[in-house]
C-alpha cells in the first residue's frame, strides 16, 4: 500500500508544520482528513495552498453537515482541496455552531464565495469577512436553513398563484394525510453498528453518530478510535 | 476617509449613469432559468451577479429520507443532459463505503455509457451554443444524431433521459441483444461523420471565430482559484482528466488522448468539446470490442436482488428481493468524497453515511455552479453579446447548478 503510505507521510507533514492548528487527522478508505481548529482555517488553507509538498491549488467544495446531537458544535464545514500537480486531494474539517460565525476563506480562493453562500443558504453558518454573504440557493426572502436536520422535508409554507390577488402567494404547508418516514429498519442480517429501540441492554453500537455526544473542546480523534 | 475625498467619489458616482439589465430567467441564451443581472456601461458589462436556485428542489435533503437505492434518481435530474455520470459517482461513492467492487462486464458497460453521455452532452453543448451565436444549422444536424444516442439510452433502460440504470455494484440490467453491435456501427460510422460536418460548419467558420476567439479568457491561475473543472480547467492550458490521472471503473485500461487547449477562450473550448466526442467515441469502440462476458453486477444478495427466475422458485432470493426493495441495504459508516470526470466538469458527491439505510448527508459538487461563479469576472469589461457567448461555452444546465 504504497498510496497509503504515502498519504501517512504528508499528514506527518502537515501535522509536523501546521502542529497547533491540527486537531489531528483521519485517513478513511485513502482519504486523507484534516480536523482544523476553528479559527486557524485561514492560515490552514494558505498552508496547504503554497507549501511545496502540498500544492492544494485547487478548492473543489465546501459544504456543512448538521450533527444536532454534538452538542457543543453541530455543523461542520467540510472543504475538500485539490492538487493539480501533485495529484492529491485532502479534507479539512471545522466545527461551528448556530451562532459563532467562521472565518470566510475568499482571500484564499476566489471559488470559496459561492460554496460559502450556500452553507449561509442551508445551514445558517455566518461567515466573516464575506464580501458579499446572500442567500444563494432558497428564493427572494425564504426564512430558515433548509439543510439543518431540525427543518422538516416539507418545509414551512407553499405558494401557488392567487387569481384575486394578480400574484403569488404563500401559505402555510398543508398536508392532506400526515408526513411519514418508513425507515423500516430491522435487525436483518448485515445490518451495522445502530441501536434499535429496546435493544440497549443488547447491543451497544460501535459507531460515534448514534451515541448521545457530548464533543469536549479538544476533541482526539485517536480517542474515538479506540473506543471504536 | 476624509471629507473632501468623501466629496470626490460622490461627485464621481453622479457622473456614471449604470444601466441595470435583466437577462432571464425566461430567455433562450440562458440555457434554463437564469436570472442575471447585468450592470452595464453602455454595452459594456461592469458587473453581472447571477441569480440562481430558481430550480432548486432540495435535492440533497430530499436524499436524506431516501434509501441507497431510492436516491439514485434523483441524479439523473440534475445535469439532465448526462444523467449516467452522475449516477456514476453516487455509485461509486456508495460501492467505496460498502467495499464492493463491480464485475468488469459491469465497468465496461459503465464506461460504455458514460462516454456515449459525454458525446451526447458534448452535442448539446456545441450545436446550442452555435445558436446562441447565430448558427441555426450545427442544432439541426447534431439533434438528429443526438437522438439516435438517446434510442441506445433508451433500449438499455427503458428512457430516454432519466436513465436510472448504474447501480452499486454494477448495473441494472445486462446489454439487449443487438445493442453492442448497433453501437459499434453508430460510433464507428454515423457519429463521425456527423463531427465532421459539425467541424466543416464552425471550426473555420468566420463568423463563429469571431464571436468565440479571445472571448471569455481564462488564465490558467484563474480556472485553478475559480475551481474550474473539465474542459473550462484543460481550455487553459491545464493537463487534467480524473479518467487519466485518478482512473475509476476500467479507465486505466482504455487508450485515449485528453485534448488540452492553449488560448483559454471561448474557441478554445470548443475544440475541446470536439476533440473530446472523438476521443470518446474511440473509448467506446474499445469497450465493445474488448466487452468481457460474465454478470453485470455484484454476486452479494446483500446489495444486488437476485434474478427473477430465482425468485420464481427460491424463497430465500423473495426475501432478499423484498427487503432489498423496502429496507435496502446498510452501508457501514464512514464518508467519501468521490469524484467523476462528467462532461462538464468534476462531478463530486461528499457522502456520509451513519451505518443505516439511508444516507446521514449527501452534498453534490456540481461542476457549473463554480464555472458560473466565474461568470462575473470572465465578462467583465466584455460585451452584452459575449456574455452569451461565455454561458455558452461554460456549458450550464441548471439541474446541477440549483440541485
Amino acid at each position: 500500500m504504497s498510496e497509503l503510505e504515502a498519504l501517512k507521510d504528508l499528514a506527518d507533514h502537515i501535522e509536523e508544520e501546521l502542529g497547533e492548528a491540527l486537531d489531528g487527522f483521519d485517513i478513511l478508505h485513502g482519504e486523507l482528513c484534516l480536523h482544523v481548529k476553528r479559527d486557524k482555517i485561514i492560515s490552514v488553507l494558505q498552508f496547504l495552498k503554497n507549501d511545496s509538498d502540498c500544492q492544494f491549488k485547487q478548492l473543489v467544495d465546501v459544504c456543512g453537515a448538521d450533527y444536532p446531537e454534538r452538542l457543543k458544535a453541530r455543523f461542520e464545514i467540510v472543504y475538500n482541496l485539490l492538487s493539480v500537480s501533485m495529484n492529491n486531494r485532502i479534507r479539512v474539517k471545522i466545527r461551528t455552531d448556530e451562532d459563532t460565525p467562521v472565518e470566510s476563506v475568499t482571500s484564499v480562493f476566489s471559488s470559496a464565495g459561492w460554496f460559502e453562500r450556500e452553507v449561509w443558504d442551508l445551514y445558517g453558518v455566518y461567515f466573516n469577512g464575506h464580501p458579499d454573504l446572500r442567500r444563494i440557493l432558497t428564493d427572494y426572502g425564504f426564512e430558515g436553513h433548509p439543510l439543518r436536520k431540525d427543518f422538516p422535508l416539507t418545509g414551512y409554507v407553499e405558494l401557488r398563484y392567487c387569481e384575486e390577488q394578480k400574484r403569488v402567494v404563500y401559505e402555510p404547508v398543508q398536508l392532506t394525510q400526515d408526513f411519514r418516514v418508513f425507515d423500516n429498519l430491522s435487525p436483518w442480517e448485515g445490518m451495522t453498528d445502530i441501536q434499535l429501540p429496546g435493544d440497549e441492554k443488547a447491543v451497544q453500537p460501535a459507531y460515534g453518530f448514534k451515541e448521545p455526544e457530548k464533543v469536549p473542546e479538544n476533541f482526539n480523534r485517536e480517542d474515538a478510535k479506540g473506543r471504536r | 476617509m476624509d471629507q473632501s475625498a468623501q466629496h470626490i467619489e460622490i461627485s464621481e458616482e453622479t457622473h456614471i449613469k449604470p444601466y441595470t439589465m435583466n437577462f432571464g430567467p425566461q430567455h433562450p441564451a440562458a440555457h434554463g432559468v437564469l436570472r442575471l443581472v447585468l450592470e452595464m456601461e453602455g454595452e459594456i458589462v461592469e458587473r453581472s451577479d447571477p441569480h440562481i436556485g430558481l430550480l432548486h428542489r432540495g435535492t440533497e435533503k430530499l436524499i436524506e429520507y431516501k434509501t441507497y437505492l431510492q436516491a439514485i434518481p434523483y441524479f439523473d435530474r440534475l445535469d439532465y443532459v448526462s444523467p449516467m455520470n452522475q449516477e456514476h459517482a453516487f455509485a461509486l461513492a456508495t460501492e467505496k463505503l460498502l467495499g464492493i467492487t463491480p464485475p468488469p462486464r459491469g465497468q465496461y458497460i459503465r464506461v460504455l455509457f458514460c462516454e456515449l453521455t459525454r458525446v451526447l452532452n458534448h452535442i448539446l453543448n456545441i450545436t446550442t451554443f452555435a445558436l446562441d451565436v447565430g448558427a441555426i444549422t450545427p442544432a439541426l444536424w447534431g439533434f438528429e444524431e443526438r437522438e439516435k444516442g438517446m434510442e441506445f439510452y433508451d433500449r438499455v433502460c427503458g428512457a430516454r433521459l432519466h436513465a436510472n440504470y448504474f447501480r452499486p455494484g454494477g448495473v441494472h440490467q445486462d446489454l439487449p441483444a443487438g445493442l453492442a453491435e448497433d453501437m459499434l456501427d453508430w460510433a464507428e460510422n454515423s457519429m463521425p461523420k456527423v463531427i465532421d460536418d459539425l467541424d466543416n460548419l464552425l471550426t473555420h467558420n468566420r463568423i463563429f471565430k469571431q464571436r468565440t476567439v479571445d472571448i471569455g479568457l481564462v488564465t490558467e491561475e484563474q480556472a485553478l482559484d475559480w475551481s474550474f473543472t473539465g474542459p473550462m480547467l484543460r481550455g487553459s492550458g491545464v493537463a487534467w482528466d480524473l479518467r487519466k490521472s485518478q482512473p475509476y471503473d476500467v479507465y486505466a485500461e482504455m487508450d485515449f488522448d485528453v485534448p488540452v487547449g492553449k488560448t483559454g477562450d471561448c474557441y478554445a473550448r470548443y475544440l475541446i468539446r470536439m476533440e473530446e466526442m472523438r476521443q470518446s467515441l474511440k473509448i467506446m469502440k474499445q469497450c465493445l470490442e474488448n466487452l468481457p462476458d460474465g454478470p453485470v453486477k455484484v454476486d452479494d444478495r446483500k446489495v444486488a436482488p437476485p434474478s427473477r427466475a430465482e425468485m420464481k422458485t427460491s424463497m430465500e432470493a423473495l426475501i432478499h428481493h423484498f427487503k432489498l426493495y423496502t429496507e435496502g441495504y446498510h452501508v457501514p459508516a464512514g464518508e467519501t468524497y468521490t469524484a467523476v470526470e462528467a462532461p462538464k466538469g468534476e462531478f463530486g458527491v461528499y457522502l456520509v453515511s451513519d451505518g443505516t439505510n439511508r444516507p446521514y448527508r449527501c452534498h453534490i459538487r456540481a461542476p457549473g455552479f463554480a464555472h458560473l461563479q466565474g461568470l462575473d469576472f470572465m465578462s467583465k469589461g466584455a460585451m452584452l453579446a459575449d456574455v452569451v457567448a461565455n454561458i455558452g461555452s461554460m456549458d450550464v444546465v441548471f439541474g446541477e447548478i440549483d440541485r
